[in-house]
């Protein structure tokens, strides 16, 4: 029987998990969407797990979760680690990695840049107030469009003189989208001033006043997209790498966390078959009316949040 | 009619300004209520979209103490595009119908602490100009000491062997200070609470974390609207140091003038304008006593800090000190901040760990 660890990074818009042996190799991963459903997605990223070590003789004893939903998904795995998704992407980069010194993500809802020095973070940023130049738009973008988000970055390679298009903001990228569309442009010009766009939005606005090294990798849903890694080349002068499972080493860095915490416990796959419920409760203890959200595990209550003060607690 | 005054808030400095009012006019003095969603919500809603932050929270707490009755309004704000606000306010909330005077304390072309006196004698007809330096003075002098209690607070708060000492012995001496007599009752109360506070057990190592805060005053002051950035600091066991806080606003920058461009050294040659230039002198100084990072906080679009930051990115670089940016609106997502918080954490700490 070996030991094994269980990183999960639940993002806005994919789920990944991955489990790895005590010399962080990974041993079982999956990759889904969250549909807006955390609790079902890792529900069903566990299911897929179990059944990819069914035969490999693996003990889980610890889990760390990341991702936007890591405070829910971590209560309900019982996590022994819940960490950002910096300080997680940074660890499972270095892992696979260990002499980098740029990571440029660009996710689901979010992009960020981590600035690293002999294996420690000495800089990072992430996009502060809006979506564009992220995974989300390019997919709701490539739906407007009618092509499938896998086909994207080859169409883009297709063109030799991509649109300029206006990606400061997406809802200006969008009306100038469909209106170089309406007057004859073709797709796949569209499709990579698209890709020129996100690049173009990310060093503008992420990656502002850093100062870019090589080497440099590039990871997120949004590194699969062979279009957009072209014009980081192109813009950046350098190499980029692009690893297979880049859009795990969230989970994987996670995964890495926990095998490094000292507390081990035993994890349960019968996890899936528990019913979890969230609730939201509005407090009425004073005008500021936080939205405290309680977490039941078969009707009990295990845990909540969001409250300011005392006043909100609930037991 | 009787004359209820209100004024807008920012952390406790409601405190002295009750007492001023109270000591310079006749008229009734009603604190806001501390800041809360409702008040965001408020003032967001009868605001135009971009203008900053601090206006909408201004505005709404505005609004929440018209409607408990208050019908005598004061602002003072100043520096960058807040000395329009006053007049801006006042307008919208005429035209919710409300019936009120509005004051604003700030002319651009005119000293504040003079201008204050013609607002004031406007209001209290009978306010003698003894009276009125008397009790500036004096207000000045609370904030003062208000002001250095809080940096000591700021750099022990996260050591604290009994969560809440510090909080509970503040909140004491904020009810004993509305009532003191005079300069020598003040600072005897003073001196008491200093060796009080001196007296709190904490458990404070050599070499803990230090970071330092800089930005716009408001965001930098008001905990509610910078999502209670210090608590969190406070809970992860770093020593803060901010500089921005009433006595250097009013007092330390008036003759701090020259003296700020030298201290940025290299990255001013003139001033930026509003706090901009204190920003990255600020910086500066923190970067060369060897701190661990520096936050920066400001509204979205305010401009005068907006022109700030990529000079201290540059100084970021220079010097080797990470600088987290924030920008608060009134949309702005909670767990966002504290997802950047957090790794900022982990971030500075790994450092410290790497030079060790």
């Amino acid at each position: 029987m070996i030991n094994g660890y269980l990183g999960v990074d639940v993002g806005s818009i994919s789920t990944k998990g991955v489990i790895i042996n005590d010399h962080n190799k990974i041993m079982a991963k999956v990759y889904l969407w969250t549909e807006g459903d955390p609790i079902k997605a890792v529900k069903k990223v566990v299911t897929l797990l179990e059944e990819q070590i069914k035969n490999k003789r693996i003990k889980i004893i610890g889990v760390g979760v990341t991702g936007s939903a890591r405070k829910l998904i971590g209560t309900i795995l019982g996590a022994n680690i819940i960490k950002n998704e910096i300080t997680a992407h940074a660890v499972g980069t270095l892992s696979i990695e260990p002499n980098v010194r740029t990571i440029l993500e660009i996710g689901g809802q979010d992009s960020k840049i981590i600035i690293l020095e002999k294996g420690i973070i000495v800089d990072y940023a992430m996009n502060t107030l809006c979506a564009a130049g992220t995974g989300s738009f390019l997919s709701s973008q490539a739906k407007r469009l009618g092509v499938k988000i896998e086909e994207f970055g080859h169409l883009a390679l297709t063109s030799t003189n991509p649109t300029k298009i206006a990606a400061r903001c997406t809802v200006f990228a969008e009306s100038d989208l469909v209106h170089k569309a309406q007057i004859g442009y073709k797709q796949n010009d569209i499709i990579a001033g698209l890709c020129n766009a996100i690049v173009a939005n990310y060093l503008n606005n992420v990656g502002k006043g850093k100062r870019i090294k090589a080497p440099i990798v590039f990871q997120g849903g949004v590194s699969k997209n062979i279009g957009v890694v072209e014009v980081f080349k192109n813009i950046l002068q350098e190499d980029i790498i692009v690893y297979e499972n880049g859009h795990l080493a969230g989970a994987l860095g996670v995964a890495i966390l926990s095998k490094d915490n000292s507390k081990e416990e035993e994890f349960n796959f019968n996890i899936k078959d528990i019913k979890f419920e969230t609730r939201g409760v509005v407090c009425e203890g004073c005008p500021n009316h936080c939205d405290i959200i309680c977490v039941y595990r078969n009707s009990k209550l295990i845990d909540s949040w969001g409250n300011r003060c005392e006043r909100g607690k609930i037991e | 009619m009787k004359k209820i005054i209100s004024f807008p808030h920012m952390d406790n400095y409601y405190v002295p300004i009750t007492f001023l009012l109270k000591k310079v006019t006749d008229y009734e003095v009603m604190h806001p209520l501390p800041i809360t969603k409702r008040t965001l919500e408020l003032g967001t809603k009868y605001s135009p979209e971009f203008v900053c932050v601090p206006f909408k929270y201004n505005l709404g707490n505005y609004i929440e103490s018209l409607e408990r009755g208050a019908n005598v309004l004061v602002q003072a704000g100043g520096g960058c595009r807040y000395g329009y606000y006053a007049e801006v306010q006042e307008q919208i909330l005429c035209d919710l119908g409300y019936n009120f005077e509005f004051h604003s304390l700030v002319d651009n072309n005119q000293n504040v602490l003079i201008n204050a006196y013609k607002v004031l004698k406007k209001i209290n007809n009978k306010l003698t100009i003894f009276k009125y330096i008397y009790y500036m003075a004096l207000t000045l002098k609370i904030i003062n000491y208000m002001d250095k209690i809080d940096i000591y607070i700021r750099a022990n708060i996260g050591f604290e062997k009994r969560k809440g000492d510090f909080g509970n012995l503040l909140n004491k001496m904020l009810e004993e200070i509305v009532n003191i007599k005079g300069f020598w009752n003040l600072r005897k109360l003073y001196k008491k609470y200093n060796i009080l506070f001196q007296a709190i057990q904490i458990n404070k190592p050599i070499d803990c974390l230090k970071v330092g805060l800089i930005g716009e005053l408001y965001t930098s002051m008001e905990p509610f609207c910078n999502y209670y950035l210090e608590k969190a600091l406070a809970e992860m066991k770093i020593q803060m140091d901010r500089y921005t806080n009433v006595t250097y606003l009013l007092i330390t920058k008036l003759f701090n003038k020259r003296k700020v461009l030298k201290k940025c050294g290299c990255y001013c040659k003139y001033l930026i304008g509003a706090d901009g230039t204190d920003n990255v002198a600020v910086a500066r100084t923190l970067a060369l006593k060897g701190y661990d990072g520096l936050i920066h906080t400001k509204p979205f679009g305010c401009m005068p800090e907006v022109g700030a930051m990529p000079i201290l990115q540059k100084l970021s670089n220079d010097y080797e000190i990470p600088i987290l940016f924030f920008s608060f609106d009134s949309h702005t997502a909670e767990e966002g901040i504290k997802t950047r918080l957090e790794a900022f954490y982990d971030m500075i700490m790994m450092r410290r760990n790497k030079h060790d």
